[in-house]
């Protein structure tokens, strides 16, 4: 049996997000996962807050608001203090990472506000540098260019519903560039087309003199995987004005430069990461302290020993948790007990999808430290941290808090840990809750 | 029932066709398939795996034989969150696509690597020289499809198994039966031995089953799934009265010992061969071995030390059997050895693919970053755990490529 000072369970952004600060600072971790996590499907935009449930403006303010009248929101375990300080340690992380100098900007004060594939407004506070350009607060001209071979992206569609907001002049052009000659194609093979500088050069030839002279480029975020600074960067230079990446269905290649900054830090900070194994269960040492994890790794049953671990699986739409046809309800896998689960026969959703849904705030319920509870209040599980999605309390898609709360959180439960170890800035760090 | 009567599409492997249901069409395994990421000829994991899945139906079979250009390299199941054996399900899927297309004299040959070492053998020198003609290949891949350019292992004059035959191992506390796989008996008898010397000097008494033959996975890779079976079931036949006397099995050949530990049974439907289970439990990769070995305290670890730069390449195979990378765990108790660990996810190779005219050069772009890091590191040596991969690194790079082991025989003083 191996042993770590740390198990994560989950490879998405909370996962690794504590999994790096953990290793970074010195501890020894190893990162167990069923598959590649959620940063590939998301557009990876830290949303801090978004609603409230008016549009925020100033995010960390109202995580503060939020945090106050709701203190069993997961936001509470980290603290609004700790949002920031997550903030400033996820931008942080680019500045050295495999990608610099692409990089991230916003501190979580106010949000941008940028346009989505389909053209509506979406708050975000912390957003990839080749998307901030498309901040919609001033206004101004914009000119949508898509392909006509990626079927994901309609660049008419979404000038027409930008054109319709205040101050935006907008419309759109579908060049008619294939990638690798494929028939259709998804961001995943734009952006490798894209990686070729002959590609890029046709770009901008096709796009010569058929831009007016105040309007800015938006473009799938495709700009680039290994390089994407140098790609977003030259297309700007040669089209002469300000170029912007829209987020895309999956895959996101936004998610990707993030999966890949997190996991090549891991590997540089000397932490592991196995994927293909399905965490099964937990093994105490009599009381409330887990000693090791339970797995399943192709067909065979394997144990990874532990002194913490921090379970970061997602949730309903991740697998972290469950809920079957005779509403039995569990968390995957660890067996924590899950809250906020209406009662058999009760209503668990509404008609609209944007309805704060009976079930909508399910998940495990943690104290300030991130330590799971049981439903009576006590501490499941002393040495585990919960993070990300399979957290109770939240509704990420009506707050847009997805992402900004498995950093805040992952952050958080790295921080727990870091200070129950004595390493690095973790006795500091994330006070708050 | 067989696993590919298409009259029962439930039995492929137990479960493994159904968890195409699982996929939601995320696309995360197509942004790491190393083979559509340099060629469009593949379609990538998800469009060729789950979602062509449901089109070939027993009435009628699919049209589309881009399948044929997925290496098999696995790494889509390694990084699905949802659980679907794409490769699995692929590899499958290939094979009826052959039954139906038919399978070339080509991968008949070099599928049987173990037949290719038998004949070679007895006039190994000549056999050696022919085989490196560059008239001979230029006629093979006119003739069969070889690509010319595609590393071939010599064929050494002295088996492993000879050589084991007259070996005494000590008497030691540990025992262990050594699965050497094709590389070591036909081609790489010293690596095999070396293997032996050094497990001894660690105080593990090495047991080698008399008449090991190839496990058929070469065999599996190309299709041919009937006697891939009856190899995998032969050479299981061979390593179970080990297993059955409770002696853990070791391999040197990672796809080989993933091959026997697990995917004979998913992939070719030999989930209920005794033999073949009781050899799947104690089958281990001998870096997992050693570090399961090491986590109780019970590895020697007085290695001298290696002054010396090398890029170690964790194979595709290696990964799938999601041990992590104890290769590595290993090389770092090796004092003044400085080890680069590769940023690739695959070679290129996948055992017999880069072997193919059509496939070579998807072969070496896939292994691209690979090559260049090793030139850029200045690595001494590639270390990496599978004899395809690493004939293919030395042929790509110049660079002399050696399994792990071969590093702490050399650390242990002992050659």
């Amino acid at each position: 049996m191996s042993h770590h000072d740390v198990v994560v369970v989950g490879a998405g952004l909370a996962g690794l997000v504590a999994a790096v600060r953990l290793a970074e600072a010195g501890a020894s971790v190893l990162v167990l996962a069923k598959g590649v996590g959620a940063t590939h499907l998301s557009p990876c935009t830290i949303d801090v807050l978004g609603y409230d449930p008016e549009p925020v403006e100033r995010p960390l303010e109202a995580v503060a608001r939020l945090i106050a009248a709701r203190p069993d929101h997961p936001y509470a375990v980290a603290g609004p203090a700790g949002v920031a300080d997550a903030i400033a340690w996820f931008t942080g992380c680019f500045e050295d990472g495999p990608l610099a100098p692409y990089g991230y900007v916003g501190d979580g004060a106010e949000n941008h506000v940028l346009p989505t594939a389909l053209g509506a407004p979406r708050p975000s506070a912390v957003v990839p540098e080749s998307m901030a350009a498309g901040d919609l607060r001033g206004g101004g001209e914009i000119c949508v260019v898509g392909f006509r071979t990626l079927k994901d992206f309609y660049p008419l569609l979404m000038a027409d519903n930008l054109d319709r907001l205040d101050g935006v002049h907008a419309r759109g052009i579908e060049l008619d560039l294939a990638a690798e000659g494929r028939a259709d194609a998804n961001a995943l093979g734009v952006a490798r087309a894209l990686e070729a500088p002959a590609f890029r050069a046709e770009l901008v030839a096709q796009l010569a003199g058929r831009l007016g002279a105040d309007e800015r480029v938006a473009l799938p975020a495709v700009l680039g995987i290994a390089d994407p600074h140098g790609v977003w960067t030259e297309l700007q230079e040669h089209l002469g004005r300000p170029v912007f990446e829209v987020p895309t269905l999956p895959p996101s290649v936004a998610g990707m430069r993030v999966y890949a900054t997190l996991t090549e830090r891991l590997r540089r900070a000397g932490g592991r990461l196995i994927l293909n194994v399905v965490v099964t269960g937990a093994d105490r040492s009599g009381g409330a302290r887990v000693t090791a994890v339970r797995a399943r790794v192709g067909l065979r049953d394997v144990v990874h020993g532990a002194d913490w671990v921090v379970l970061a699986t997602g949730g309903f739409a991740s697998g972290g948790l469950e809920l079957d046809s005779r509403w039995t309800v569990r968390e995957t896998a660890l067996g924590l007990p899950v809250v906020g689960v209406p009662t058999p026969g009760a209503e668990r959703f509404h008609p609209a999808y944007f309805d704060e849904h009976p079930i909508g705030r399910a998940g495990v319920a943690v104290d300030g430290e991130g330590r799971p509870l049981e439903p009576g209040g006590g501490v499941a599980m002393d040495n585990v941290r919960v993070a990300g999605a399979t957290l109770a309390g939240a509704e990420p898609w009506r707050e847009k808090s997805g992402d900004g709360l498995s950093l805040a959180t992952g952050f958080r439960a790295a921080g727990s840990i870091m200070a129950a170890l004595g390493v690095g800035a973790g006795a500091t760090a994330g006070t708050g809750g | 029932m067989s696993p590919l009567d298409h009259d029962d599409h439930d039995v492929l492997g137990g479960l493994m066709r159904q968890s195409l249901d699982h996929c939601v069409k995320c696309t995360i395994c197509e942004t790491f398939c190393p083979v559509s990421n340099v060629t469009p000829l593949f379609p990538g994991p998800k469009y060729a795996g789950p979602q062509a899945e449901r089109f070939r139906t027993p009435a009628e079979e699919s049209p589309d034989t881009s399948l044929d250009y997925c290496s098999g390299c696995g790494i889509c199941t390694q990084v699905c969150p949802q659980g679907v054996h794409i490769a699995e399900i692929n590899s499958q899927a290939r094979s009826r696509l052959r039954q139906r297309t038919g399978v070339p004299l080509r991968d008949q040959l070099i599928a049987r690597p173990d037949v290719i070492g038998m004949l070679g053998r007895p006039a190994a020198p000549l056999a050696n020289r022919t085989l490196r003609s560059p008239l001979l290949r230029r006629a093979a891949e006119r003739a069969i499809g070889l690509d010319r350019r595609a590393p071939v292992p010599d064929v050494a004059g002295r088996t492993f198994q000879a050589w084991a035959r007259k070996h005494r191992s000590p008497p030691a506390a540990r025992r262990v039966a050594y699965f050497h796989g094709c590389g070591a008996n036909w081609y790489e008898p010293d690596s095999g031995r070396r293997t032996v010397e050094l497990l001894e000097h660690l105080g593990v008494q090495v047991l080698v089953p008399r008449g090991q033959r190839c496990c058929g996975l070469p065999l599996q890779s190309n299709g041919l799934f009937d006697p891939a079976r009856s190899y995998a079931k032969r050479m299981a036949r061979r390593l179970a009265p080990a297993a059955r006397a409770g002696i853990d099995i070791v391999g040197t050949a990672t796809s080989c010992t993933l091959m026997l530990k697990r995917e004979a049974r998913e992939i070719l439907g030999l989930e209920d061969d005794p033999p073949l289970r009781e050899v799947s439990d104690h089958m281990y990769d001998i870096c997992e071995y050693l570090m399961m070995l090491h986590d109780r305290g019970e590895l020697r670890t007085d290695f001298g030390p290696l002054p010396m730069t090398v890029t170690y390449h964790a194979p595709c195979q290696q990964q799938g059997h999601g041990i992590g990378k104890p290769a590595l765990d290993l090389l770092a108790l090796v004092p003044e050895l400085r080890v680069v660990e590769s940023t690739s996810l695959c070679c290129g190779i996948a055992g017999t693919y880069g072997l193919k005219d059509e496939k070579y050069d998807i072969a070496m772009d896939v292994g691209a970053g690979l090559f260049a890091q090793v030139a850029n590191t200045h690595s001494d040596l590639v270390v990496c755990d599978s004899e395809t991969c690493r004939w293919h690194i030395e042929h790509a790079t110049g660079v002399p490529a050696v399994h792990p082991i071969e590093l702490l025989h050399r650390a242990a003083g002992l050659g």
